[in-house]
């Protein structure tokens, strides 16, 4: 595990106390919120029970959270070993993104004091996709410590510290890649039970592989974005050729991703709806759109070494999952004629605390620990 | 009288009850006109109309209890006594005539020969074994009615009775469930003699007393007939249910029923629908103009007492008195929901502001983010 | 660039096997069968008067001790308890209000209509509770629910076709609130308050059988014929006579996602009564069809774990035999 190393330098930056600040404000609605009721700081009603927290902070959180899913996949399970070096940092995203999701269940679920009946055999119900999306998730968070203690291991003992784990690690990442597929398929699958409620636009017995094909590609994207990033904010060199060659994966799993997104649509003859007005029309077409541009931009082989495009094009694609999911779960769930739902101020400040606590972790982490990969020798 | 200069001397042959100033007839008048939802200063008019003629008016009696009269004689603004020697000039009564047997009918027969007369019809007309029910002077009622309708200017039927039947005509298990004597209502009775006056009914057991006034001073005023409904009732006392403007209404709407008689919800006054109310498919204004004139809730239901709807044809004596009614139509209250409730939910201007901010700053971030890297790997190049 | 298509294709095969039989998730769906003793309720909208006795009384009797809107302060009461307390006129059913009565007037057509929990008889929210809060009773198919076990999620609310469930959205320590069919009267032998103080005979209770054996006859009956409607119970004695009224010939709850316990019959079309069009087949066998096709005994997922399990400890060799050797 030599090709990682931590970046060290000062913790408490500039960025560091934005996100220290916005925390701070969504701590304070988040006491509210216990103090008062969700309906204290949510829009959220009887007729849009799931709102922002479980959308963005659960359903998207986790979808972004996915680049430890794909890369494992692309390294471990297809065995390209050359993207090793990227598996640490995208892992650290989804201990995050992961960790963030269930303490966001925590949050946004009414009795919480009862959250443990989640994890007990005797109140189990089969039947329920949730049963199944939360104790994935619990799941999937523990074997994503356990996947990233190496990087604390190494920390304290050297390279060496982390040959016991490294043993039975494949075992981790079986599940590591197992526990992602059943979930974030099951995402998609928790709306099919809401029937007529969610427009015909997104209804379909499909979700479930929509959901899988378009959180794996999030991952990748998610992954190329991150380095770019982590690049430009710790004035690291880019990691272009690698990260390209990791692109080519995206429009491939997008082409995939429309033609059974299409392939449905006209199968299913509810194309009409996509000219029906109002914004689930509108966003139907964001959503298209924004799938769309990752591919046309990625397609091009030469465009695939240009870091700015890839850069955007990777943006385009997170952004194209994280509409789809909202049209999911928002945009396009209608219960009844007369209700409306759009977030409240200090919902949308609680779910911003929580993205800044993961900026945060992300900046301790890795500046304390081995997770970037060692500058790429050009 | 305290102002005996303005009185208005309107000297009959008989001598008066009582003494009326031209400012109380005045009221009296716009009250009527009130009643009949006519602009108050028709009062005025009505007034004019009633002091330059005095209605003629022959009192046909059939198989009748005199109740209507009696109720008539409760009646405060005018009193009965005003009524009928001011406003109207009651030219045979069988129940109020000074004189009697053949003076009586002779009188009778010289107002029929005179016209230009109005028809008060009470009580019920028996049909049956050719109307020998219900006989004065060895003529059938039917026939005395006939008589006095065809040269009458128009017929008002007083009371339930004269309206469709009443009392009377309802049926026994007995008689095969028919009528025993076969009674029906003016109307029918004139139509079976091919008497073709216009008739108004207005029923009630007993009606009450201003809606007969009314519909007396109205056809003095203007000439005609008030506008009726299909069963010939004037639309200003029979165009509602009576649970429409009923007091207890909010009850009703708000599910509260008192189950029987002297229990909590009775005594807290809640609707008596279950007690058998027929206000629900009753179409008189008792709700709104109560009787005798003593102030408030003076009518069945504001004493407690289901209405049994006496002045609605097939319910009046005809539907068990404690069995729930069968509503006509329920006019919904204002405060029931829509089948969709209306606009529900919540979006918020500050939640829209800052999600608006909140995106811009995502999707502008994305973009300066790749400009930047592009414009490092140009550097790094 | 060989990964491209290629890695493609083998990662679909790799992951999609857990996927590759959902196209027709239905399939696999049983039928599920409402208890032969189940009870119900029918509601026949043209004897219902408006009233909203149903609604006082459910309010009245849920909020005693065992009933589905009790609390131990008394907030969701009928009768005013305290200064905070307001005029309680809602617009649709809350976590106060377990049973409404709604209107629809237009085009010269007029109905009233009674919402609350239908008790399916393959309820979404059953199958959709993680942790079993929401249960359909095994002997009346009454759909119940048990605070205790509840987590919040709220999942019920986004599975029910009929938008049943409510949640305390204003409470710091909230429940779900939804009609449990009074079993708490039911079980000390009286009837569903809603049907016993209906004063019309419009909501009357009874075995679903014998409720759908009247509601189709009903249905057969001579439009302006005289019937005598059974008030309270649907063999009850006390019967009120009426002029029957042109029925649509439909009645709500019979086939609506997989039938329901509450049956409805109306004179106006059940859509224009804000009544959701719904297929026979119910959403959570949809669901639960997909389900069952990918996790059936968790073969796929153990066989998927084994290939994964493989791939990954090959991947990793180097790794290991590094250290090792």
């Amino acid at each position: 595990m030599s090709e990682s190393k931590p970046l060290g330098g000062k913790i408490f930056t500039r960025a560091f106390a934005v996100a220290f600040l916005f925390a701070l404000i969504g701590g304070w609605f988040l006491i509210q919120r216990f103090a008062q009721g969700l309906g204290a700081v949510s829009n959220m009603s009887d007729g849009f029970p799931w709102g922002l927290w479980i959308t963005y902070d659960v359903v998207i959180g986790t979808a972004l959270g996915c680049g430890g899913f794909a890369m494992a996949i692309l390294v471990y399970i297809l065995n390209k070993g050359e993207y090793h070096p990227l598996v640490r940092s995208a892992l650290l995203t989804s201990v995050f993104g992961y960790s963030l999701a269930a303490f966001s269940v925590f949050i946004d679920i009414g009795r919480y004091w009862n959250f443990h009946h989640v994890l007990l055999p005797q109140y189990w119900n089969f039947s329920s996709v949730l049963l199944e999306v939360a104790l994935c998730i619990a799941l999937y968070v523990a074997v994503l410590w356990i996947e990233f203690s190496p990087a604390f291991l190494e920390k304290g003992g050297g390279p060496q510290a982390s040959k016991g784990v490294n043993r039975i690690m494949f075992i981790f990442i079986a599940f590591g890649v197992l526990l992602p597929t059943m979930h974030q398929s099951s995402l998609g699958t928790l709306m099919v039970i809401s029937g007529y409620k969610l427009s015909p636009l997104w209804q379909t017995p499909f979700l479930p592989l929509l959901f899988l094909i378009s959180a794996v590609a999030m991952g990748f994207a998610l992954t190329v974005f991150e380095s770019f990033v982590s690049s430009l904010a710790f004035g690291r060199p880019l990691e272009t050729k690698m990260i390209g060659k990791l692109a080519g994966v995206i429009p491939g799993l997008l082409i995939a991703f429309l033609v059974v997104r299409w392939g449905d649509l006209a199968f299913r003859g509810a194309f009409g709806a996509a000219f029906g007005g109002g914004w689930p029309m509108i966003m139907f077409w964001v959503e298209n759109i924004l799938f769309i541009l990752p591919v046309v931009m990625l397609l091009p082989r030469p465009n695939r070494e240009k870091a700015g495009t890839l850069c955007l094009a990777a943006f385009w694609m997170v952004m194209a999952g994280a509409v789809y999911r909202f049209n999911v779960f928002l945009v396009g769930f209608s219960p009844a004629p007369g209700w409306s739902y759009f977030p409240a101020a200090p919902e949308i400040f609680v779910t911003l605390g929580i993205v800044s606590v993961e900026v945060m972790g992300y900046l301790i982490f890795v500046r304390a620990l081995p997770v970037l990969p060692e500058p790429e020798r050009a | 009288m305290k102002c005996g200069e303005c009185r208005e001397v309107d000297v009959g042959t008989t001598s008066r009850a009582g003494n009326l100033s031209r400012r109380d007839f005045i009221k009296i008048c716009s009250a009527a006109a009130v009643y009949m939802g006519l602009p108050a200063a028709m009062g005025a008019k009505i007034a004019q109309a009633a002091t330059a003629r005095r209605l003629p008016v022959i009192w046909v009696s059939g198989q009748e209890c005199t109740g209507c009269t009696e109720s008539l004689l409760r009646t405060d603004h005018p009193d009965f006594a005003h009524l009928i020697l001011d406003l109207i000039s009651l030219e045979y009564s069988e129940t109020l005539n000074a004189g009697a047997g053949e003076q009586a009918e002779a009188a009778l027969q010289a107002s029929v020969k005179a016209g230009g007369y109005v028809m008060v019809a009470e009580g019920s007309f028996p049909l049956k074994d050719g109307g020998i029910y219900c006989k004065v002077g060895g003529r059938t009622i039917v026939d005395i009615a006939a008589e006095v309708a065809s040269s009458a200017a128009a017929v008002i039927g007083i009371g339930s009775c004269a309206s469709w039947g009443g009392m009377p005509s309802a049926t026994a298990v007995d008689m095969g469930g028919k009528s025993p004597t076969g009674a029906v209502g003016i109307a029918e009775a004139l139509e079976s003699k091919g008497v073709k006056t216009p008739v108004v009914n207005i029923p009630g057991c007993p009606p009450n007393g201003y809606n007969f006034l009314s519909t007396v001073l109205y056809f003095v005023t203007f000439g005609k007939l008030p506008e009726v409904d299909d069963k010939a009732r004037p639309k200003f006392a029979y165009g509602r249910l009576i649970h429409e403007n009923c007091e207890r209404r909010p009850h009703f709407d708000a599910g509260r029923f008192a189950e029987q008689f002297g229990d909590d919800g009775h005594r807290q006054g809640y609707c008596l629908y279950k007690l058998g109310c027929k206000g629900p498919e009753t179409f008189n204004n008792c709700s709104t103009l109560t009787y005798n004139d003593v102030g408030a809730s003076a009518w069945p239901v504001g004493m407690g007492a289901p209405c049994f709807g006496c002045s609605e044809a097939d319910v009046g004596f005809t539907a068990p008195l404690h069995s729930p009614a069968r509503p006509i139509y329920v006019t919904p209250p204002a405060l029931f929901t829509g089948v969709d409730g209306g606009p529900k939910g919540k979006a918020t201007t500050g939640g829209a502001l800052v999600g608006g901010a909140v995106i811009g700053a995502v999707v502008g971030a994305g973009i300066v983010t790749a400009k930047k890297t592009g414009k490092k790997a140009e550097e790094e190049s | 660039m060989s990964i491209n298509r290629r890695d493609f294709l083998k990662l679909t095969a790799a992951s999609g096997i857990l996927l590759a039989s959902d196209v027709k998730p239905g399939q696999a769906a049983t039928g599920k069968e409402m208890p032969p003793q189940a009870v119900g309720f029918l509601y026949d909208a043209t004897l219902c008067i408006g009233c909203k006795s149903c609604m006082y009384n459910c309010k009245k009797y849920n909020t005693m001790p065992g009933g589905a809107l009790y609390t131990e302060d008394g907030r969701n009461m009928n009768e005013w308890n305290g200064p905070e307390q307001i005029w309680d006129a809602p617009r649709d059913l809350t976590a106060k209000t377990l049973n409404i009565i709604k209107a629809y007037a237009e085009e010269g057509e007029q109905s009233f209509i009674k919402r609350h929990c239908m008790h399916c008889v393959d309820p979404g929210c059953v199958s959709a509770c993680p942790v079993s809060a929401m249960q359909k009773d095994g002997k009346t198919g009454i759909v119940t629910y048990d605070a205790d076990k509840c987590i919040g999620c709220r999942y019920c609310q986004v599975a029910c076709p009929f938008n049943v469930p409510k949640f305390e959205w204003e409470e710091a320590f909230p429940q779900l609130r939804k009609c449990e069919l009074c079993r708490h009267r039911l079980a000390e032998g009286d009837i569903p308050a809603c049907c016993e103080f209906c004063p019309t005979g419009a909501s009357i209770f009874g075995p679903v059988e014998e409720l759908r054996k009247e509601a189709e006859m009903r249905l057969r009956l001579r439009t302006g014929s005289e019937y005598e409607y059974p008030v309270g119970t649907v063999d009850g004695a006390f019967k009120l006579p009426k002029k029957v009224d042109q029925y649509v010939n439909h009645i709500h709850g019979l086939e609506e996602v997989g039938g329901c316990q509450y049956l409805m019959l109306a004179s106006v079309p059940f859509d224009k009564l804000g009544m959701p069009t719904l297929p026979k087949k119910s959403y959570a066998s949809t669901s639960e069809g997909i389900q069952h096709v990918l996790y059936n005994k968790m073969i796929a997922p153990i066989v998927v774990f084994g290939v994964l399990a493989g791939a990954a400890f090959r991947s990793t060799k180097s790794e290991r035999g590094e250290r090792d050797e």
